[in-house]
């Protein structure tokens, strides 16, 4: 086996790897990078994030706003500490992308731009048109070619984390092209994969959204926080899943049903804000929670379209007008037209609630600095956090830049911390056990399960059961067929037996990465007995303070379903109150 | 829904198992609405799950799943099947060495990518502390065509001159090094220069215009490479005419 | 080893073929030779014009013969179809900001239409055609 001698291996190369990627290198030149991802740096699914990213730069905000509107439209369940920084570092952060090269949208007198997002009491999002991801993406991508010491494997599918001691000391990956196992012997890790959310039938997340290096860490042993929190974000385009940016309603689009009436104001959001006049985190600025939930009781009214891909309500940007929506939002405006047909300058367009990001994922402290001596996170797959209960819009980029960064420098911290010598040793017999176990599945026949035909069912059960909203008797049956599911995984026969490019294989690792991460998601929702930023029960309806102001910690318990215990909420100057979004919070 | 019965012929090819790529048949129940990429998916998931190929976004955003589609350069995830019959041939990108099925090597591209040096080098060094460089809507609209590109390499797909000249820069990576020649906050061109303006650069292109044809972006990289043509031709004229200028 | 990519041969000498894109560009740069031997051809006639009238008479003649008049009508259409595929991608390489945007493309291949019609116009007239 090949062995790459290394002194952090970043797995992951989206946003956050390689921002990390970026702070090792100017933070020590001779430090040695590997940066490792399944795909090319440019695929990662950042690029796919459209609406903007938050921080406070002008001078009719404040640090303080940002804050409240981060720690309300979490639902209380954030640390505070932990948004405390994270605000302080946005701006920084995003002047630094700007030094970068990154074509963020311009004032006239050649200020960076901002928009309005939903829950926010004051336009704090930068913006790159409607394709900030793209842009942040390639950014700090174009950047990294800079730097000699960031080694990158590109399309390199890590399969397990060498821990050794205690201590994380690596990892294993197959170099995709060749089939061959190859194992990094590094001082620390640091994970930034992304979010999971391909456990679920409809989502804007691409297909290599699979939770891959939560779940590692996870079986590794450092536990995963708060995973009951499923972001749906409001406006999806139907049968894609494809997003239309909440900047659409920033820039003054509204939800219409069937009717044609705009019925967040039923919903605790009103009173109705005139067309071309969107008021700050009221009506369709409201948080993606509640927006989401909305929809849901207008489908239950029967107040929805039905449409060839199920119900849908509308969103409204004709009264924009043509140019606006072309300087503004021409990515989704060619979106919606190509894939459904719909001229938005012109007509409605159906949309519905699609999920699209995890709240949770791995436990690390406002350092980045996950359960296990040497592993670190930050992006999606990590869990800090600054998001609670429900992310809100705009902060997932900034925070895969602030997080990015720290992760990395404290990563640094750590290595010239103490002896962090690699266990050669140690470390090769854990990477030869990983190696046999792809070479198990290699040489097993029969079994008759299909990657497939698990995945549908896994993705089915998690939108019945663990769905927008949620109840005992839905949790307990998903919780159970996603222990069915993991058992009859292992009756899944690996077809294709080609070292080159099996794809077949990797379906099989991340559909395997999915299941373990979805049954956390289904353990931690049935454990929580309240009502809670995303996450809806209709048996607990409220939210229960002085029962779950805690985060959800699930543990790795092997075959068997996850332990769940608590941690407690940092709470820092903002006591738990009422996320209040109707017309009259001023 | 109405189904519609697809042939889907598609180049396959096994380092492992083949000596060349040979084609093979699927026929695909699809839907009207669907891309080619959905009856990829359909095969994958339930005729052949030995069929490798990239994808992740579906929205012509992460510039995976480029392949030649009717002999065209296409992202399998933006061609609609409305838009072709019911036989439809899926080969993999041209230009490119096969890796396996319809998955290309890259590794060329990444190469040319990172030494046209696509990174902003700074006219003047600026603290974070002192905010962001100003740019004016005007200012961002002369380059910011060219930051569109998603890297899927469809133009060197479609670029006769690539296919004849492995050397040649491309499509791509060129009017990447436009971009940031373009933008005001930049000053490294002199430094690009010495890649862009070489012989395997800007020189080696002969207008086709193939690659603007299929870019999925409308990057337009043919423009930018006869930009560049045009600018480096005056930067000749200007020594010569003008020597005290150079330094 | 395992991997074993596949390079795809190439055509090198009918690629052009294979595309209505490519022949189409090949036929722009074959204009060019056309045009060239146009060119020969004019410098031949004022080389004659030099030598006096009986050779410049004779140089006339020649062009009056069939095979001349089919030179010059295919050289004709080749240098049409030349001319307008350079007007067509003109916008590409010239750029010209106006405002926050650009002058439309379209105005600038108008505009170089324009300029051709006038310019052949007046050399009608000079030339006692019109």
């Amino acid at each position: 086996m090949e062995t790459i001698q290394t002194d952090v291996v970043i797995i992951g190369a989206g946003g956050a790897g390689l921002r990390a990627a970026i702070a090792l290198a100017e933070a020590d030149p001779g430090l040695r990078i590997a940066l490792v991802s399944k795909v090319y740096p440019m695929r990662s699914h950042t690029c796919a994030a459209e609406g903007g990213a938050a921080g406070v730069v002008k001078p009719d905000d404040s640090l303080e706003q940002h804050f409240n509107d981060t720690v309300g439209g979490g639902d209380w369940l954030t640390d505070q500490d932990a948004v405390e920084l994270f605000i302080n570092e946005a701006p920084k952060e995003l002047v630094q992308l700007e030094h970068w090269g990154c074509p963020w949208s311009r004032e006239d007198n050649g200020s960076v731009a901002v928009r309005p997002f939903g829950g926010m009491k004051i336009k704090r999002t930068w913006f790159a048109a409607d394709k900030t991801g793209f842009h942040l993406l390639h950014t700090l991508f174009q950047t990294s070619l800079r730097f000699d010491n960031i080694q990158r494997f590109d399309e390199y599918f890590t399969t397990d984390l060498l821990v050794a001691d205690g201590r994380v000391q690596g990892c294993t990956a197959i170099e995709m092209r060749s089939g061959m196992m190859h194992q990094f012997q590094a001082k620390a890790v640091i994970i930034c994969s992304g979010g999971a959310s391909r456990m679920f039938p409809f989502t804007t997340n691409g297909s290599i959204k699979t939770g891959d290096g939560t779940a590692l860490a996870y079986r590794a042993g450092a536990p995963v926080k708060d995973m009951e929190f499923v972001q749906y974000h409001p406006t999806g385009l139907p049968g894609t899943g494809i997003l239309l940016t909440e900047g659409c309603r920033g820039e003054g689009g509204v939800l219409r049903n069937k009717d044609g009436y705009r019925y967040l104001q039923d919903y605790g959001m009103g009173p109705e804000t005139p067309i071309g006049e969107p008021v700050l985190k009221t009506m369709e600025l409201g948080p993606r929670d509640r927006l989401s939930q909305a929809f849901w009781h207008e489908q239950k009214k029967g107040k929805t379209i039905e449409t060839q891909w199920g119900d849908c309500v509308y969103l409204d940007l004709t009264h924009l007008g043509e140019a606006r929506i072309k300087e503004r939002l021409p990515f989704v405006h060619d979106l919606a037209k190509s894939y459904l047909g719909v001229d938005m300058i012109t007509d409605m367009v159906p949309i519905r609630p699609v999920v699209h990001y995890m709240m949770g994922g791995i436990h690390t402290d406002i350092n980045g600095a996950a359960g296990l001596p040497g592993l670190f996170a930050a992006g999606e797959c990590a869990c800090v956090s600054i998001n609670g209960a429900n992310r809100l819009g705009s902060n997932s980029l900034t925070e895969l830049l602030v997080f990015g960064r720290r992760a990395a420098e404290s990563a640094v911290a750590y290595i010239n911390g103490g002896d962090k010598t690699v266990d050669a040793g140690a470390a090769n017999d854990r990477a030869e056990a990983s190696r046999a176990r792809i070479t198990a599945l290699f040489q097993k026949s029969g079994g008759g399960e299909t990657t497939s035909g698990i995945r549908r069912e896994m993705t089915e059960s998690m939108e019945s059961g663990a769905g927008i909203y949620r109840d005992e008797e839905s949790l307990k049956a998903t919780c159970g067929k996603i222990a069915e599911l993991r058992r009859r995984y292992n009756d899944i026969e690996l077809h294709d037996k080609s070292n080159v490019f099996n794809t077949d294989l990797f379906q099989i690792l991340e559909l395997g990465s999915m299941l373990d991460l979805a049954e956390t998601v289904a353990a931690s929702a049935l454990a929580r007995q309240e009502s809670r930023g995303s996450h809806q029960r209709l048996d607990f309806t409220e939210r229960d303070d002085s029962r779950f102001l805690k985060h959800s910690m699930a543990h790795y318990q092997g075959e068997g379903p996850p332990r769940i215990d608590y941690l407690d909420v940092t709470i820092t100057k903002s006591p738990p109150g009422v996320r209040d979004y109707s017309g009259d919070h001023k | 829904m109405s189904l519609r019965q697809i042939e889907l012929e598609v180049l396959r090819y096994d380092p492992e198992q083949d000596d060349e790529p040979r084609f093979q048949k699927y026929s695909v129940p699809c839907q009207e609405e669907w891309v080619v990429l959905d009856a990829l998916n359909y095969v994958k998931d339930n005729l052949d799950g030995s069929l490798s190929y990239r994808w992740s976004c579906h929205m012509a955003v992460c510039g995976s799943c480029g392949m030649m589609i009717d002999g065209e350069p296409t992202l399998s995830c933006k061609a609609f099947l409305r838009d072709y019959g019911s036989k439809i041939r899926v080969e993999p990108l041209a230009n490119f060495p096969i890796e396996r099925d319809l998955v290309v090597v890259l590794d060329d591209f990444m190469s040319k990518l990172k030494r046209v040096k696509p990174y902003l080098i700074p006219k003047q060094h600026k603290p974070i502390a002192d905010g962001e460089y100003r740019q004016t809507p005007r200012q961002l609209k002369l380059y910011k065509q060219y930051t569109l590109c998603i890297n899927c390499t469809l133009c060197y797909a479609a670029c006769p001159q690539f296919a004849l000249i492995p050397d040649f820069i491309g499509p791509a990576a060129l009017a990447l090094a436009h971009r940031y020649n373009l933008d005001s906050r930049d000053g490294g061109r002199a430094e690009r220069q010495e890649e862009v303006a070489s012989h395997e650069g800007i020189w080696e292109c002969s207008f086709v215009g193939a690659c603007s044809e299929v870019c999925p972006k409308s990057v337009d990289p043919a423009g930018a490479i006869q930009q560049m043509k045009i600018a480096s031709t005056v930067d000749w004229y200007l020594e010569r005419l003008m020597p005290w200028r150079n330094k | 080893m395992s991997r074993k990519p596949y390079v795809r041969p190439v055509a090198r000498t009918t690629w052009w073929l294979s595309k209505g894109r490519y022949v189409r560009y090949m036929a722009r740069e074959v204009s060019s030779l056309l045009i060239a031997i146009y060119l020969m051809v004019l410098i031949i006639g004022l080389m004659r014009l030099s030598q006096g009238p009986a050779a410049w008479q004779e140089y006339m003649e020649s062009l009056a013969s069939p095979v001349a008049v089919l030179f010059h009508l295919i050289a004709f259409g080749f240098t049409t179809y030349h001319a307008t595929c350079w007007f067509n991608v003109t916008p590409k390489a010239m750029r010209i900001p106006s405002g926050d945007d650009f002058v439309p493309g379209r105005l600038i291949i108008l505009a170089h239409y324009a300029i051709w019609g006038v310019v052949s116009l007046i050399i009608l007239v000079i030339a006692g055609v019109l």
